[in-house]
């Protein structure tokens, strides 16, 4: 019996594959089969079609459901609305993001450091829902923002604001200003995570020879600190970009009655039992995603990897 | 002469560690000009502060005649070659190469051909394309060289450039940094520890220790005439006798070291006929430890409780010669060829 246990071990440290293969084999049937089996499953509803009679789904390859969702103008508005929206986040959350994840990279001591990261992660440790209700009455018509607005007597500034078409509303609680912050602040921490591992990667030698070779500050962010944190922006953006290109919770919340892609896609597949369109709906975030990465990647994003 | 830097009264602590003490340095443009001193001795911070990267907390720094205590690095005449390159990875070796000129927004094909004149002088036409990580330890090291001289620097700071090169390369390099020092003629400020490189390349040498300078001299006089015991221990092989032994064996009232090269070894009382007892002195010695080196034996005798000395002994054709440890000899050195130190 040792024998064997013996030949058996000596068996697999020679075979490392054989070892690798054995720990690999649940995660990889998770992955492979459950996960990405059905999301594949689903995702081929799209070639099939709702029966607009019987409301049956129609079990047969066609692409009357696509060229539905890409021929109907309401269905044209609600992913224009949603790609637009998950930019200007993804825009904001780097904008805002990029300063908070240099200083922590740059110029913080290692215990300042901890204490941001916590501070970072901290809302990400209380429920999604609980936030996003909360925002809801910071922006409300009663909430905190117009208090301190009416205070200041500032309060033609908001309503001007406000009456912006497109991005205003009746109050912050309702308009995509509200949307956007709440969704910018919501995935923030993905956006500084990324980019301050990247600036943290960067030596600060290269700044210092940066300027040792005649380049002032903002030449030395342009042409050094920026092409090398790019990985970092990158893969925020792609995190802030299809978490937003997904949600169907905040646009429910805050904002208006204009539909975006995930309540779409929650729609057809529940009440109206439409899986085909869901489907097709969910391919757009996809398509978008595939489109993006491989245009960063066109433009040298990952070079400095 | 033309003075190309005058440090005057530098200093400059971290928190609790002084990294500077008033440091005062003079050197001349053209100069061929090293500061040794071992890690953690303030070289390098020393040259941070020439470089602009850090403000002295005291004391000016004056280039060429030119107050630039409080001028960012990008505006001095200064360039680094960094003790890790530090080449920009994004960048090819001829975007390394251009940046100092690109950022100064010249244009046209006068840039392209300081970057192609440079690349020839460092031996790297060929690889224009080449991004760093395709280049060998050597090959960066060019390419930092090359970024550093293209935009014609009037000093040019080198931090342990040859440090993580091999032994052979670095011999190779320090006879093709000497040479662009003198095609370029302009002044070289050489970090090192490694007091070999110090002493075959520089025209002078500032010894550093615990933040201070111990002694600027030339390579020559700072070998045979060192003024301390750090400087005579740091630099090139020696042995100090301190003030309790050289008044116990030689009565003598002060330390004082003496080169390896200078001892004789004698094997017996008898063979010591046709010296001179008023010139020499003459110790016995008990080999602790003898190691072949190549051209020479070097052998370490302990004289007394306190004290060990090293000896050169040239093999001279006889090339199995061999001290055996614990074996008695008489070693002595000329009077005139000990160095008396302060402390």
């Amino acid at each position: 019996m040792n024998n064997f246990l013996d030949s058996f071990s000596n068996f697999a440290f020679r075979n490392k594959n054989f070892i690798f293969l054995s720990f690999l084999i649940i995660p990889l049937l998770w992955l492979g089969v459950v996960y990405l089996g059905s999301l594949l499953i689903f995702l081929g509803h799209s070639f099939f079609h709702l029966d607009g009679f019987t409301g049956q789904i129609v079990y047969e390859f066609s692409f009357k459901t696509l060229l539905e969702l890409f021929s109907s103008p309401a269905n044209i508005d609600i992913l224009i609305r949603t790609v637009v929206l998950a930019a200007c986040v993804t825009i904001g959350s780097a904008i805002i993001g990029f300063p908070i994840a240099y200083y922590m990279a740059k110029f913080t001591s290692p215990k300042v450091k901890i204490f941001l990261f916590i501070a970072i992660m901290l809302p990400l440790w209380s429920s999604y829902l609980v936030r996003v209700y909360s925002w809801k009455l910071i922006l409300a018509k009663e909430g905190i923002i117009n208090w301190f607005f009416e205070k200041l007597n500032l309060e033609w500034l908001l309503d001007s604001i406000l009456s912006t078409p497109v991005i205003g509303g009746p109050s912050l609680s309702i308009s995509y200003i509200g949307m956007f912050l709440v969704f910018t602040y919501i995935w923030l921490p993905f956006m500084i995570l990324p980019i301050q591992a990247s600036l943290e990667r960067v030596p600060n030698s290269l700044i210092n020879a940066s300027h040792d070779l005649g380049a002032n500050k903002r030449q030395t962010f342009y042409k050094v600190i920026l092409p090398l944190a790019l990985p970092g922006v990158i893969a925020g953006s792609i995190f802030t970009f299809s978490l937003t290109l997904g949600d169907y919770i905040i646009p429910y919340i805050i904002g208006t009655s204009k539909f975006f892609i995930g309540q779409a896609v929650y729609t057809h597949q529940g009440t109206a039992g439409n899986i085909p369109l869901a489907a097709a709906f969910s391919l757009v975030p996809i398509l978008v995603m595939v489109i993006y990465i491989y245009c960063a990647k066109r433009m040298g994003a990952f070079d400095a990897l | 002469m033309l003075k190309a830097l005058n440090l005057e009264n530098i200093n400059k602590s971290y928190g609790s560690i002084q990294a500077l003490r008033d440091i005062n340095l003079t050197i001349s443009d053209g100069e061929f000009f090293s500061l040794l001193g071992p890690s953690g001795s303030g070289k390098t911070t020393c040259l941070k502060v020439i470089a602009g990267f850090e403000a002295p907390d005291e004391g000016s720094v004056v280039i060429f005649d030119q107050e630039v205590t409080n001028i960012p690095p990008f505006k001095r005449q200064v360039n680094t070659v960094f003790q890790d390159y530090a080449l920009f990875p994004h960048m090819n070796v001829r975007q390394n190469v251009g940046y100092s000129l690109k950022v100064q927004k010249l244009k046209g094909p006068s840039i392209e051909k300081s970057i192609d004149e440079i690349l020839e002088i460092v031996n790297l036409t060929g690889y224009d394309f080449r991004k760093p990580s395709e280049l060998s330890g050597g090959q960066r090291q060019r390419v930092a060289l090359a970024r550093a001289l293209v935009n014609k620097p009037k000093i040019l700071l080198l931090d342990e450039p040859l440090g993580a090169l091999d032994l052979k390369l670095r011999e190779k390099m320090q006879i093709e940094l000497k040479n662009i020092q003198r095609q370029f003629k302009i002044t070289f400020i050489y970090v090192t520890h490694d007091q070999q490189e110090a002493l075959s390349m520089s025209d002078r040498i500032a010894v550093f220790n615990d933040g201070k300078i111990e002694q600027v001299d030339t390579p020559a006089n700072i070998y045979s005439k060192p003024i301390n015991s750090f400087v005579a221990d740091f630099i090139g092989t020696t042995s100090i006798f301190d003030k309790v032994s050289a008044m116990n064996l030689f009565n003598l009232d002060s330390a004082f070291s003496v080169r390896p090269e200078n001892v004789l070894i004698f094997d017996k009382e008898k063979d010591l006929i046709g010296i001179n007892k008023n010139e020499y002195f003459i110790a016995n010695g008990t080999v602790i430890d003898c190691q072949f080196q190549g051209s020479h034996l070097k052998i370490t005798f302990s004289t007394d409780a306190n004290s060990k000395l090293s000896a050169f002994k040239s093999l001279e054709g006889n090339i199995n010669q061999i001290y055996d440890v614990n074996s008695k000899h008489l070693i002595a050195w000329k009077r005139s060829d000990i160095t008396i130190l302060n402390e």
